[in-house]
């Protein structure tokens, strides 16, 4: 597995956005953002990360449709998806895990857990 | 025997007939209570035993075992249920004054003159082979008597008829018919004289029977085992009275039920049982009676017949002849003369029954109406009863010539059974609409109507046609391939119905069809107020049995004097006076202070009219002299006072049906919006929670970072703690909002209203949201047709109006090309503000509830709800606050478009 340790991010609200750059940046991976679905779809095509963190609720593509789209790109077959999310049901839960997603996080989230299981993808994939 | 004794003792039998009804004719006034009793009624209802019984049931016997039987298990049968359907029948008639079967049914169906006809019609049809097989009987056993040779018969059909004394015999029977028949116009046809008559002669006739069969059985034989002893050696005979004999079950079936109907429907059965009744207990003793009489009767026909097949088969002797042939084989001139005069006057008796029966409905229902009108008219012309009883009286001649007629030219090559059969099934097509009658309220006069006629119809053509076709009438073609070739048309298996005997076949089809038309087209025709009230009397007479008032739906009116002429028309003056001063000290009334008749003197007069003249007949008249009124209301209620109650009840349990449906509905429909509330409730409380979790998010994400990494760059630093600020600014402002709209919603309170320069405020709202708007890119205008513009309002709120629309247009403004536009503009000193915006417009189905609380514009394609759900709502309320309004307006070019109205205030 080919790896660039290139993370995108995908969310709409900047300041989200700001914090995970400052944490995974911190931690020495390469940060691609997006502030919406669409966008990110172009992100990931263009830089073809390891890892895509995605928010749900974004204006324009929400996050499950960006995920599926990202698993149906032949190119983007390794990427792991994590959705951090403020919805948190298990409804929710279940339509991200449908839709490709690999892990499922909520906001807010712990600093250090989403840091660890980065780590954890990158170590064993 | 000589012919002279054998005129002299028929003629003597006669006297003794006429002697009997005289005695008691003129007794009848003192003393009734010998012609009361029930066992002449019985008696006299016995004059269903004719010379068919007589003779017939021994010659069919002979050939058929047992087949005599069903016509007297029938009556035997029914005789327990008499008491309840025959005694109702008495009842309704003795209410109602009916004295023929025929005024029954018209009578029952809303005093139909045509059904009256149609009944008379039949009946006539039925009975007259019937009356002429009497007297085809009566002349073949005088004829037997005087020729003393038991193979010439018929030879009287080929007589010049003043030489035929069967001739000399039905003038004989016309004028006893007319001199007991019709002495006098009685208005219950009650004639104790002929009644006596009847019951002597059924006394007669059996004891002549019963002295044949003793004189067979033990004179010709050494008692019954050694007749059936004998019997049983002759393998011919022996074969006939095996139980199946010569019918099957079905026949068995048919013939019973028909007799059922006929013991009580044939007319002059119809006649003795309800007409002449005058105590309708006698029917319970009748009850049994009648059946022991009719075993008594019928003990010998076996035992006659098979000594008539043993002795008389061979000289080809015809059975129907057996009673008399077996004496006169043995010499017995005496006894032979006894049972002939047995038949005769088992033969005499129906004659004399059914024929004044049938002439009280033939002057009833089928002259009368005709000559009533003209009647009425003619005031030179003297009192009708005398004419009635002229009517009646060649009513029983023309009768009685044409049953002579029938006798001499067509009714030669029948038995006795055979047209005794057809009579009884087409009078047994007047069971379905009596019966429906008594019991079913429905049944209406186009149902009987049409049963009768179909059921006659049937009845014609499956068995009297096909005898006119063996006479050769018509071509025998139509017996093998049906009218015009139709294969279903064949008189003896209609519609291919060919494995029932002739009889059955007909019965089959003619009973059926007439009840299912009957039921058919009552339930689909209307009834009118006359037949609903006839229905209601017949099928619940014991209601009325003790009621004194006659019920009536119809409300006529008619002047004293002519109600007196009509009766004094009809009845004669005397006794037209004789029922007035009877009504007057019954009702307690004085009819000479009175010029319109009381109602109930009307319904009086009709039924002794009824009495003397028929239903039909009598409505007629009542109908040229009373006007008749459109119910009112009030009598409509008194008259039908428990339907009402029952109406009323019903009603009001439909009317409690409506409100509980109604209510149903509204909870229903409460419940429905009760669950949107919830539903938007909870969309809210997701939104609330969803917007707290994001601020919330950065908060404790940066909060984190700031502490694990002490070593920071200042500009890092300030940076993060400045979204920490911002975002708790942001959860600040949310809470506010949901605490606004708290307020809003507690609402009424007072708002300080003060002189707002409204442009200036616009002015200074765009200011704050500038620098969004060059973040965004947003192409922004602002676009007036007034310099100024002074509204009075509270500017917090306004403001806070104005915040909203702001956010709304930036959130939904196109996100590459976003377009905003305030226009400002004066209408009717109301102020009106356009405010637009491009980008998403809101859908259709959003668009009547935008401005409800908690409703969002929350879509796929906009990934998550833009707001809290309450900035439109909050502008609304504020704006309405302000005696102002917010209204979505239709643009081509712009996505969304909101006018706010606000009054205006001129300088």
């Amino acid at each position: 597995m080919k790896r660039n340790g290139t993370i995108l991010l995908v969310d709409d609200e900047p300041n989200i956005l700001l914090a995970l750059e400052f944490l995974i940046q911190q931690k020495g991976f390469n940060v691609v953002k997006a502030s919406d679905g669409s966008k990110g779809i172009q992100q990931a095509r263009k830089h073809q990360p390891d890892i895509v963190i995605l928010d749900v609720m974004m204006p324009g593509l929400d996050g499950f449709s960006v995920a599926k789209a990202i698993r149906n790109d032949e190119n983007l077959t390794d990427t792991t998806i994590i959705f951090l999310t403020a919805k948190g049901t298990s409804q929710d839960r279940h339509q991200g895990y449908s839709s490709g997603g690999e892990i499922y996080l909520t906001k807010p989230f712990d600093n250090q857990e989403l840091v660890d299981i980065i780590s954890e993808v990158f170590e064993f994939g | 025997m000589s012919k002279v004794l054998i005129i002299s003792i028929t003629l003597i039998y006669l006297a003794l007939l006429f002697g009997v009804a005289y005695y008691v004719d003129r007794k009848g006034g003192k003393q009734k209570s010998w012609t009361n009793s029930p066992f002449i009624y019985a008696l006299s209802l016995a004059v269903y035993c004719t010379a068919w019984t007589f003779f017939g049931s021994v010659g069919r016997s002979a050939s058929s075992g047992a087949g005599f039987l069903p016509i007297y298990l029938g009556p035997t049968i029914l005789a327990p249920v008499w008491i309840i359907v025959l005694r109702k029948i008495v009842l309704i008639c003795k209410k109602q004054r009916i004295t023929s079967i025929a005024d029954f049914i018209s009578s029952r169906y809303g005093k139909s003159a045509f059904l009256g006809i149609l009944a008379v019609i039949i009946s006539v049809f039925g009975i007259i082979p019937y009356i002429s097989i009497q007297l085809k009987a009566i002349s073949s056993s005088l004829d037997l008597l005087m020729n003393t040779d038991p193979l010439l018969l018929n030879v009287h059909a080929h007589l010049p008829f003043y030489e035929d004394s069967a001739f000399y015999v039905t003038i004989l029977l016309a004028l006893f018919a007319i001199l007991f028949g019709t002495r006098h116009l009685d208005p219950n046809e009650r004639h104790a004289g002929l009644i006596a008559a009847v019951a002597f002669e059924s006394i007669f006739k059996l004891l002549a029977f019963l002295a044949v069969g003793l004189f067979v059985v033990y004179g010709l034989f050494d008692g019954f085992s050694d007749l059936f002893a004998q019997a049983i050696e002759r393998e011919d005979i022996a074969q006939l009275f095996t139980f199946e004999g010569g019918m099957d079950g079905t026949q068995w079936f048919w013939l019973t039920l028909v007799s059922m109907f006929a013991f009580l429907l044939l007319p002059r059965q119809f006649h003795v049982a309800v007409v002449e009744n005058d105590n309708p207990d006698n029917i319970q003793t009748a009850s049994w009676l009648v059946p022991l009489y009719l075993l008594l009767i019928n003990l010998f026909v076996i035992p006659i017949a098979i000594a008539g097949n043993l002795l008389l088969q061979e000289q080809g002797i015809e059975p129907d002849t057996y009673v008399l042939t077996l004496p006169l084989l043995a010499g017995q001139e005496g006894l032979a003369f006894l049972a002939a005069l047995g038949g005769f006057s088992a033969a005499t008796s129906m004659v004399i029954v059914a024929t004044v029966a049938l002439s009280i409905m033939i002057s009833n229902n089928l002259l009368l109406p005709l000559v009533i009108n003209a009647e009425l008219v003619d005031e030179t012309k003297a009192e009708l009863p005398g004419r009635l009883l002229g009517i009646r009286r060649v009513s029983i001649i023309c009768v009685l010539l044409l049953s002579y007629s029938y006798f001499k030219f067509v009714g030669e090559g029948y038995s006795l059974v055979s047209i005794g059969l057809i009579s009884f099934l087409a009078v047994a097509q007047f069971a379905p609409p009596v019966i429906a009658g008594l019991y079913w309220k429905k049944a209406n006069r186009k149902g009987a109507i049409g049963g009768l006629i179909i059921g006659f119809l049937i009845w014609g053509f499956t068995l009297p046609f096909p005898t006119l076709i063996d006479a050769g009438l018509f071509s025998t073609d139509i017996l093998e391939y049906g009218i015009g070739g139709i294969h279903g048309l064949k008189p003896q298996s209609l519609l291919g119905l060919d494995h029932l005997d002739q009889f059955s076949h007909a019965a089959f089809w003619s009973l059926s069809l007439n009840t299912l038309a009957l039921i058919g087209i009552s339930l689909y025709t209307k009834t009118n107020a006359t037949e609903i009230q006839q229905a209601d009397l017949f099928v619940n007479i014991y209601k009325y049995q003790e009621q004194q008032e006659d019920y009536s739906l119809i409300q006529r009116q008619a002047s004293i004097d002519d109600i007196k002429m009509v009766l004094a028309r009809f009845l004669g003056i005397k006794k037209a006076r004789i029922l007035l001063r009877k009504f007057e000290s019954y009702r307690n009334l004085d009819l000479s202070r009175l010029e319109t008749a009381p109602s109930e003197l009307i319904n009086f007069t009709e039924t002794q009219l009824t009495g003397a003249l028929g239903a039909a007949s009598s409505k007629l008249i009542l109908a040229s002299i009373a006007k008749t009124d459109a119910i009112s209301l009030e009598e409509m209620l008194t008259a039908l006072e428990q339907t009402q109650e029952i109406l009323q009840y019903s009603r009001a349990l439909e009317k409690k049906g409506q409100e509980l449906e109604k209510l149903t509905k509204e909870l229903r429909s409460a419940n429905q919006q009760l669950q949107e509330l919830d539903q938007m409730k909870a969309e809210f409380i997701s939104t609330v929670t969803h917007e707290l979790r994001t601020p919330i998010t950065s908060i404790k994400a940066f909060a984190k970072i700031l502490a694990e990494n002490p070593d920071l760059p200042n500009d890092r630093k300030n940076e993060f703690l400045n979204v920490l600020v911002s975002e708790s600014e942001r959860i600040a402002r949310l809470i506010n909002q949901v605490l606004d709209l708290e307020k809003i919603q507690a609402t009424d309170q007072e708002l300080s209203f003060e002189a707002i320069d409204f442009i200036q405020l616009l002015e200074h709202t765009a200011t704050t949201f500038s620098q969004q708007v060059s973040e965004k890119g947003i192409n922004y205008h602002f676009v007036s047709s007034i310099k100024e513009m002074t509204i009075m309002g509270n500017k917090d709120r306004l403001t806070q109006v104005l915040v909203n629309l702001w956010s709304n247009a930036l959130k939904f403004a196109d996100p590459q090309k976003g377009q905003i536009q305030l226009e400002l503009q004066e209408v009717d000193e109301t102020l009106e503000l356009i405010f637009r915006n491009n980008g998403k417009a809101i859908p259709p189905e959003k668009q009547d509830t935008i401005f409800d609380k908690f409703t969002q514009v929350q879509d796929s394609n906009l990934g998550k709800p833009q707001g809290s759900g309450l900035g439109l709502y909050i502008c609304r309320h504020i704006l309405e606050q302000h005696h102002g309004s917010v209204n979505l307006t239709a643009h081509p070019e712009w996505a969304t478009s909101f006018l706010i109205r606000l009054p205006a205030v001129k300088n």
